[in-house]
């Protein structure tokens, strides 16, 4: 604030503004808290809430005086235990993340840095062509992709076609590859977006210094382009990731077999299930105490990041 | 050197990748060697160009498909069998505009995508300009809650709005009322931290130089930041609508009965069994339309708001998608 205004400006001015501001935040902060806060809240007290025997309907109990850690229990038995049915899930749904992020990453990476770096005056072109996918709902991309996997679509018919072996595949009867190509072809656009404005950021005068001073194009790529695009890898993961582990309809859409149920339809089914609400509510909250630690840095890391930007 | 681009405030990346036939006579030596190495790598780039080609295919053509077949006049999804609006509107039972259930899906995406967008962006802009300004703890700890807001896996939020309606906010009962609410929570975060991001490239300077004339904090925050913050706030406007369009989780969880389920929902339990074929696809087809003229919408009049600015086609079509 210049000096001019800071004299004509008195203290009780100040605090008058403070209050402008705060009356401006209050819509969206009781919007947040309220739909927010709250709403995590009553799902511990439904986790270590009661059960309605009458009814089988869950019964939250609002004072952790109170709370039960029957429903931790029971799910750390059914995730543990000798007789477990939510391992498996559990252990797929970290197998196919890892494997469709990883995926979509290699695949996206390559895109991003052509369109970001070499791409010219056809940029716009490319931009354009890249981010229209983003445009196309989740449900419709999921709906193409459904219509040519049928089996008498037209994946099988190029298959037969060209006579590759393994034609007349059934790939939407339960083929974990499908769920897991189904998962990159969902998340990839959001990751390439973002690892585009992350690699166009880089200053092109560096990777010409490091030519200048002798690097190859490799070696410019390993020790320039690559470290500094480090942080941009790390928000996209993220945004690949987080999504991912909490999904539960792309393989419902493209498999709909028991042997590839991820921990997103393990929960879902759970709320469908009279007297088992509680459950549900506790598995939740442990994928969420799980994912605390990502959340937090990635939280924390753009919290900073604005700040610092003042 | 100077090459003039079709868009003048192009990058200057842009322009080395351009040199003119006339470019050597007229340039210093060093930028001769700098554009002559950009364009040695760029004539080394068709391993990745090639890449890039079979990517957009892959990304886009599944979805030309699924457009072209919603236009079939058989039922087939893989066999063509001639062009026609049966699944639009002539078929008296399954066409979008006389299908209950669809055309329902239908008005319930738009209403839902209306009324989320009228709530999400003024309460979100409102609250970017007031966390930005109004520095203490609980401001940060607000901006925290909102950003955390963000990356919270979906159905996580989703079953928590889900218990919180059912068990303690009687006074949002399960269905739309229920599904706005839930939505403009998950979408705050976008005029948010794009308001937010535009406040911080303005800075204070605008805002104290109209205090200094003798405005108001409001009138200079009315007549001085708003319009800067334009921009900014039509692509969160577009964004919103678009990210209601494509939402699924929450509405699944908090939709009521078959009345209020919006398109992704009708998809997402008829293409099992159900209303399974072209219907669909056509449905999926009307919202696309939709979310591309939004798009289309978004570019062009932000376009026309930043373009006093130094900004380029890439710059407004990054913020229109979010980044």
């Amino acid at each position: 604030m210049s000096i001019a205004s800071r004299v004509a400006r008195p203290a009780s001015e100040h605090r008058r503004a403070r209050y402008v501001w705060a009356a401006l935040a209050a819509p969206g902060a009781v919007w947040l808290i309220l739909l927010f806060v709250i709403p995590f809240y009553v799902m511990l007290a439904v986790a270590a809430g009661q059960i309605n025997l009458l009814f089988q309907t869950s019964v939250p109990v609002w004072n952790p005086v109170h709370w039960s850690g029957a429903n931790f229990a029971a799910i750390w038995h059914d995730l543990v235990g000798p007789s477990s049915y939510i391992g498996p899930p559990a252990i797929r749904t970290v197998v196919y993340t890892a494997m469709a992020s990883a995926l979509s990453l290699v695949i996206a990476y390559p895109v991003a840095y052509f369109v970001a770096r070499y791409a010219g005056r056809r940029k716009t072109l490319f931009l354009v062509l890249l981010i229209a996918p983003f445009w196309v709902s989740y449900m419709m991309r999921m709906l193409a992709w459904i219509d040519l996997l049928q089996q008498g679509g037209y994946v099988n018919k190029a298959f037969a076609f060209f006579h590759v072996p393994g034609g007349g595949v059934n790939f939407l009867g339960g083929q974990a590859v499908t769920v897991v190509l189904g998962l990159v072809y969902g998340y990839i656009p959001y990751l390439i977006v973002v690892l585009y404005a992350g690699l166009d950021r880089i200053d092109p005068s560096l990777l010409e210094a490091a030519r200048d001073l002798g690097c190859s194009r490799t070696k410019t790529f390993l020790r320039v382009t690559l470290p500094l695009s480090r942080s941009t890898i790390i928000a996209g993961s993220f945004i690949t990731v987080l999504p991912m582990l909490g999904d539960y309809y792309t393989n419902q859409l493209l498999s709909a077999a028991p042997g590839t149920t991820m921990i997103g339809n393990v929960i879902e089914g759970q709320l469908g299930q009279p007297g088992e609400q509680g459950q549900g509510a506790a598995l939740a909250l442990l994928l969420l105490v799980v994912l605390l630690v990502p959340m937090l840095y990635y939280s924390i890391s753009t919290a900073r990041a604005s700040r610092q930007n003042i | 050197m100077a090459v003039t681009l079709p868009d003048a405030t192009g990058a200057a990346g842009e322009e080395l990748f351009a040199p003119s036939p006339a470019a050597g006579a007229r340039t210093p030596p060093a930028a001769v060697r700098r554009s002559s190495i950009i364009a040695r790598l760029r004539r080394r780039a068709v391993f990745l160009e090639t890449f890039t080609w079979l990517y957009l295919i892959w990304s886009i053509i599944p979805i030309g498909i699924a457009v072209l077949f919603s236009f079939n006049s058989g039922k087939a999804q893989a066999t063509w069998q001639g062009f026609s609006w049966r699944w639009y509107v002539t078929d008296p039972t399954q066409s979008v505009l006389h299908n209950a259930e669809l055309h329902q899906a239908f008005v319930q995406t738009l209403v839902l995508a209306g009324l989320t967008t009228l709530i999400t962006v003024p309460i979100g802009v409102a609250f970017a300009i007031g966390i930005d300004r109004w520095r203490t703890r609980t401001a940060s700890a607000l901006n925290f809650v909102m950003i955390f807001s963000f990356v919270v896996p979906e159905l996580l939020l989703a079953i928590a709005l889900f218990f919180v309606v059912t068990d303690l906010l009687h006074f949002l009962p399960l269905g739309t009322t229920a599904e706005v609410a839930g939505l403009v929570v998950w979408n705050l975060s976008w005029p948010a931290i794009v308001v937010r991001s535009r406040l911080v490239t303005i800075g204070r300077v605008y805002e104290e130089a109209a205090a200094d004339l003798g405005a108001s904090r409001l009138k200079a925050l009315w007549r001085v930041l708003m319009p800067m913050l334009m921009p900014a706030i039509f692509a969160s406007a577009v964004l919103v609508f678009a990210g209601v369009i494509d939402d699924f989780v929450i509405v699944e969880q908090l939709s009521s009965t078959a009345a209020t389920q919006p398109v992704s929902v009708a998809i997402y339990s008829n293409v099992h069994g159900g209303l399974a074929g072209p219907a669909l696809n056509a449905l999926a087809t009307l919202m696309l339309v939709i979310s591309l003229v939004v798009a289309a919408i978004g570019y062009v009049g932000y376009r026309l708001m930043t373009r006093g600015e130094r900004k380029n086609t890439a710059e407004a079509l990054t913020t229109i998608a979010g980044m």
